[in-house]
């Protein structure tokens, strides 16, 4: 067996050592391209959103490579990642492939059934190798969060352009290097320095613009015009809202053992606006933008790939939210069909916008 | 003239503006030309019809704006490579102070600005439809076999305006070929037109937005007094069409200059008029480095590079000395 997954971010670094500490075959697909986004695309219905397209493309590049088994997480309405799983399968064994696909759900209470998926992947280990696994994986995922946090507050103060970028990239290769606790957190610590190592002189104050929106589109710099990395370079201090660590910790820890409970913030946050869960993370984009305005952000983004019905909500009831806390909101929807040059002039925008409140506020 | 002032250019999809102001930044002389899918030339074509009137001036400094102002800001040596939004903002408030929504209408895209006390507040950039600019009312009216500058003038003879389909401009379009089938006069028609173009415009471009007065209507289509009467008619207040309504990207970028060489006194960049005369050249590679084939844009000043661009990983840029002169910020 050949396993692959699709990419989010750095997730693959955690995954990949989590499956190889159970001695589990893993083929990684290649970082996403045009190619991936053409392939994927063109075998993805056309109302589909982004994340599907962009996972179809990752699955068919990595089965090029030899993988013949594809493990994802599912997800339980109303956004539609709980229905493709089987979207998924149906085109892929519609393009001919012979794979087997494995959708690991949401517990909900029930770690026995996440356990018997996995072992349906990693045949019969003891419980002492899975614990090994999740620990190794764990931490690795914690420390692409702290490196990547790191990178986001060091980036708008860098020597010149791309040095955090790469620092950053050094960085994670050796951290996938790693491959025992102590090592990684070796790697760790090293990291840090090397981004660290590029903060010129200069504490000046910068404009912070928080991030908020859609789960994938957030994560992945291929399909978010690497917005992170764009902003940084105009001098502005990117605020993440979603982290891997954050969201494994309250989608599948606390919704494995329902005594840790799910934190009940981000419904209290968006209360006066939305309290229903509407799928995907809605309710969540609502409750950080109500949070980075009393944090006193200049700015909140919120992208969303097209047709994402739980943003669409959101982005509904973001006017309301900035002209009651005072504070600016720029939504991006974006698909396939999206520039860079496009989102590139309302970044630049959004940024002289936000300069030009901070400057008039003083 | 003579004495010293602010050049700034706009390159856009459909028309390349040029104008020159006086150091306080009011507008002396402007220029409107045809892009044609040319941009180098489109700003040498400027450069070369200005240079009689402004050789005697000293340039204190240059800004670009619109799609092609990374492009622009290269051939010309630009002092700031503003964005299209800001710029019209700076220039709608320089033309009418305490304005407070800015609509904008070009010839392949729209915008709306919301500014309060002189500040951007919130804006937005039409995403995914193009019905309603400038080059689609042009294909009407060359399809009614109108005169685009008599476009406003008949719209505005219209008695009873017929309803058009605005949400799509294939729909539009099928619409008023109907409405034409059925015997309704061609002013109606073309009001019918401008008032779905508002309606289009408001719901999409506009939406979630609170228009207050004043409100500016700029960029080409500013010019056609239907869609003036039918944004007035629709949101029950007065429209402010500004004199230079058709050069307020390129206005604006000359303000941004002028406010920058205020912050920072410094030397302008500007290479002259006679940029006219310098062989510009662009030449697009594949870079085969990885998957991404990126379409790596190079451009060259008498066979000299000045320029490179396009890779997505920078690879390509960074190549090239001294390219942070282009640095938006």
């Amino acid at each position: 067996m050949k396993l692959t997954f699709a990419r989010l971010g750095n997730l693959h670094i955690a995954g990949k050592a989590i499956f190889e500490a159970l001695e589990v075959d893993v083929v990684l697909p290649p970082p996403p391209t045009k190619r991936t986004m053409s392939l994927g695309s063109l075998h993805s219905p056309e109302f589909a959103c982004l994340p599907l397209k962009v996972n179809i493309g990752n699955y068919l590049e990595a089965m090029e490579k030899g993988a013949n088994t594809i493990v994802m997480v599912g997800g339980i309405g109303p956004c539609r990642v709980g229905l493709y799983g089987e979207v998924q399968r149906q085109i892929l064994e519609g393009l001919g492939h012979d794979i087997k696909m494995v959708v690991v759900e949401p517990p909900q209470g029930r770690l026995s059934g996440v356990l018997r998926q996995l072992r349906e992947l990693t045949g019969a280990q003891t419980i002492t190798q899975y614990i090994k696994a999740a620990n190794i994986g764990w931490r690795k995922l914690t420390a692409i969060d702290a490196l990547e946090k790191l990178a986001l507050k060091v980036r708008p103060f860098e020597e010149s352009r791309g040095d955090v970028s790469s620092a950053l990239n050094t960085a994670l290769m050796l951290l996938d290097d790693a491959d025992n606790p102590k090592d990684v957190a070796c790697a760790l610590e090293k990291g840090k320095t090397i981004i660290e190592v590029c903060h010129k002189k200069d504490d000046s104050d910068r404009p912070q613009i928080g991030i908020v929106g859609e789960v994938f589109m957030v994560l992945e710099p291929f399909v978010n015009c690497e917005i992170e990395k764009c902003l940084g370079e105009m001098g502005v201090v990117v605020h993440r809202s979603i982290y891997l660590s954050d969201w494994i910790m309250e989608h599948v820890v606390k919704d494995a053992f329902r005594v840790l409970r799910k934190s009940k913030t981000p419904y209290e946050l968006a209360k006066p606006y939305l309290c229903h869960f509407v799928g995907g993370h809605g309710v969540e984009t609502i409750a950080s933008t109500v949070d980075y305005a009393r944090q006193g952000l200049d700015g909140v983004i919120q992208i969303a790939p097209f047709t994402c019905m739980p943003e669409i909500i959101a982005q509904d009831l973001l006017p309301t939210v900035s002209r009651d806390l005072g504070i600016p909101v720029m939504t991006l929807v974006l698909d396939e069909h999206s520039s860079g040059t496009g989102v590139l002039t309302r970044l630049e925008a959004f940024v002289d916008l936000v300069q030009m409140s901070r400057s008039s506020r003083r | 003239m003579t004495g010293s002032g602010y050049l700034g250019v706009d390159v856009g999809s459909v028309s390349t503006n040029v104008v020159l102001t006086d150091d306080s930044g009011a507008l002396q002389e402007k220029i409107y030309l045809r892009t044609q899918g040319d941009p180098i030339s489109a700003v040498k074509e400027g450069m070369r019809r200005l240079a009689p009137v402004a050789k005697d001036i000293e340039i204190l400094g240059v800004g670009t704006s619109g799609s092609g102002r990374k492009l622009a800001g290269v051939v010309l040596g630009a002092d700031c490579i503003k964005n299209e939004i800001t710029a019209h903002a700076v220039a709608a408030n320089y033309e009418l102070p305490g304005v407070k929504t800015v609509i904008e209408i070009g010839g392949q895209d729209s915008k709306i600005i919301i500014l309060r006390q002189g500040v951007v507040i919130d804006f937005a950039m039409n995403t995914v439809c193009a019905a309603g600019t400038g080059s689609f009312l042009e294909q009407q009216a060359a399809r009614l076999g109108i005169a685009i500058d008599r476009f406003g003038e008949l719209a505005l003879g219209s008695r009873t305006p017929v309803r058009i389909a605005g949400r799509c401009a294939v729909f539009a379009e099928s619409d008023m070929i109907h409405k034409q089938q059925m015997g309704h006069r061609i002013e109606d028609i073309i009001f019918g037109l401008c008032e779905a173009l508002v309606r289009n415009y408001l719901n999409n471009v506009g939406k979630g937005k609170v228009i207050e007065p004043p409100v500016v209507f700029q960029g080409g289509v500013a010019a056609n007094a239907g869609m003036k009467a039918a944004f007035e008619k629709e949101l029950g207040t007065q429209v402010v069409v500004p004199e230079h309504y058709d050069m307020m990207g390129a206005l604006g970028a000359a303000l941004v200059a002028a406010e920058e060489r205020s912050r920072k006194d410094r030397q302008s960049r500007f290479r002259g008029f006679h940029a006219f005369n310098r062989d510009y050249a662009t030449k697009t590679f594949e870079c085969k480095g990885c998957p991404n084939l990126c379409e790596v844009v190079n451009i060259t000043m008498d066979n000299e590079t000045i320029a490179r661009w396009g890779s997505r990983c920078g690879k390509w840029d960074s190549l090239l000395k001294g390219g942070d002169s282009l640095d938006p910020r």
